[in-house]
């Protein structure tokens, strides 16, 4: 009983770990590509070319001063940055990174990490709430209506996934891609599943909960030193988390183009996940703002009705021709 | 014991991450200096003083997304079941998740139509 949960906890801290240092050198990547698209240097002064600055980033968050606004509500002031960091770690434990490692290989896989991606909202709306700024406020209503607005058509794209793998197990999904990767047969639904992503973790071009000419930064205004490092981490972990199941559920997760091999399973993973990484930082560098009647509308009056009419198509397809798996 | 099986390690996980936070944000405001006066905790306004409270009415339209959300989010969680085991359903589970879906789309036409998705 121990020894089982001593295990469990090592793999889980052996996860944990690597995560955060890639959330650290994610903002480093972001930095160097932005700057490297704009033509500018980025942060070249810590360490080698600048390889220290997350940590350097990270040490001077950690020594600041902590501001617990008067008129907020301070138990909820505190809980909604907890609550970001903690769904959005939650989640990895059912990424599977190679066969069978991972850490909960649950059944329901695909579900559990829809259902902790949802409760993502309550972070947002809780500090804004709570913050009692009108800033925050007004960022964290935009924010959760934005996320909630994508959810579904992310939803229903997933769906299509298990129409054509027949099983939630994100295990199992990787493994039916052992011939084609999903992302052939359902290059429109991947494509709408990815710009789901960007507007679920409030990225650019769908990042108007933090447009910054008019609400400052959204719904983490009032928050300072920690209580934004972990809304920090927490966004960026759920980007890569998204990235991750991308690659999952499209890319073919751990299995090499083509059968190629070569390198480890757990290497094609990361690569895939970094090619995720890299577009959303080059989706930030080069694409303009939307606004935000724009946004609703693209997200119920194109996503919403495309992803319904790709789920009628998909299982037209494999009712028809009798392609359902098992 | 079989659920407690598959989700032994995420309940392992919750508590680790929930550790984990306290840990950082508690260090950090324990170990930081801490010099507060009445300006620095006030809540932020371009500069001014607050002069009312924040909370106050907003736009009717927030709630009715989270409505419409509520809608299409069931019906997502419907069919998710329904596709894993689409194979084994009989035709009638088939067309009774077919009849769902199109009552659905005449409801989101007719909210469509009644400009509930608009955003001006």
């Amino acid at each position: 009983m121990w020894l089982t949960f001593l295990t469990i906890l090592l793999n889980i801290i052996d996860l944990v770990i690597p995560l955060l240092i890639a959330v650290a050198y994610f903002t480093l990547a972001e930095r160097k590509i932005m700057a490297g698209i704009q033509r500018r240097k980025g942060p070249n002064v810590i360490g080698y070319m600048g390889l220290l600055q997350p940590l350097a980033d990270g040490l001077k968050l950690f020594v600041k001063e902590t501001v617990l606004p008067t008129n907020a509500n301070i138990v909820l002031f505190v809980l909604a940055p907890l609550c970001t960091f903690i769904l959005s770690l939650i989640s990895w434990a059912v990424i599977p990174f190679s066969f069978g490692n991972v850490i909960a290989d649950t059944q329901l896989g695909g579900l559990y990490f829809l259902a902790v991606s949802s409760l993502g909202v309550y972070g947002v709306l809780i500090s804004g709430w709570s913050s009692n700024s009108k800033y925050a406020f007004l960022g964290a209503l935009r924010s959760a209506a934005q996320m909630v607005s994508y959810e579904i058509s992310m939803g229903i794209s997933l769906i299509n996934v298990c129409l054509c793998v027949g099983t939630l197990n994100l295990t199992e999904i990787v493994i039916a891609q052992l011939d084609i990767w999903l992302v052939f047969p359902l290059l429109p639904v991947s494509i709408m599943f990815f710009i789901g992503c960007l507007a679920e973790t409030n990225r650019h071009p769908f990042d108007l909960p933090e447009a910054e000419a008019e609400l400052v930064s959204g719904y983490n205004v009032e928050y300072s030193a920690m209580g934004f490092a972990l809304f920090f981490l927490g966004e960026y972990a759920n980007m890569l988390v998204m990235g991750a199941l991308t690659s999952i559920c499209f890319l073919g997760g751990w299995l090499s183009p083509f059968g190629v091999g070569i390198l480890p399973d757990g290497i094609w993973f990361g690569l895939k996940i970094s090619f995720f990484v890299i577009l959303f930082i080059v989706m930030r560098a080069i694409l303009p703002r939307y606004r935000y009647d724009q946004l609703m509308k693209l997200g119920w009056k194109c996503f919403l009705p495309l992803a319904l009419a790709l789920f009628f198509i998909s299982q037209g397809i494999l009712m028809g021709f009798d392609w359902l798996p098992n | 014991m079989f659920f407690l099986k598959e989700y032994y390690p995420v309940l392992i996980f919750l508590g680790f991450s929930l550790a984990l936070a306290g840990v950082i944000f508690g260090a950090s405001f324990i170990l930081a200096v801490s010099d507060a006066d009445t300006e620095k905790l006030s809540s932020y306004e371009c500069g001014f003083d607050p002069y009312e409270d924040a909370r106050n009415a907003f736009d009717v339209r927030f709630y009715l997304v989270a409505i419409l959300f509520l809608l299409f989010d069931i019906e997502t969680i419907f069919l998710f079941p329904w596709s894993v085991s689409l194979s084994q359903l009989p035709s009638i589970g088939y067309w009774s998740m077919l009849d769902f879906l199109f009552e659905l789309v005449v409801g989101f036409i007719y909210a469509w139509q009644i400009g509930s998705l608009d955003w001006e």
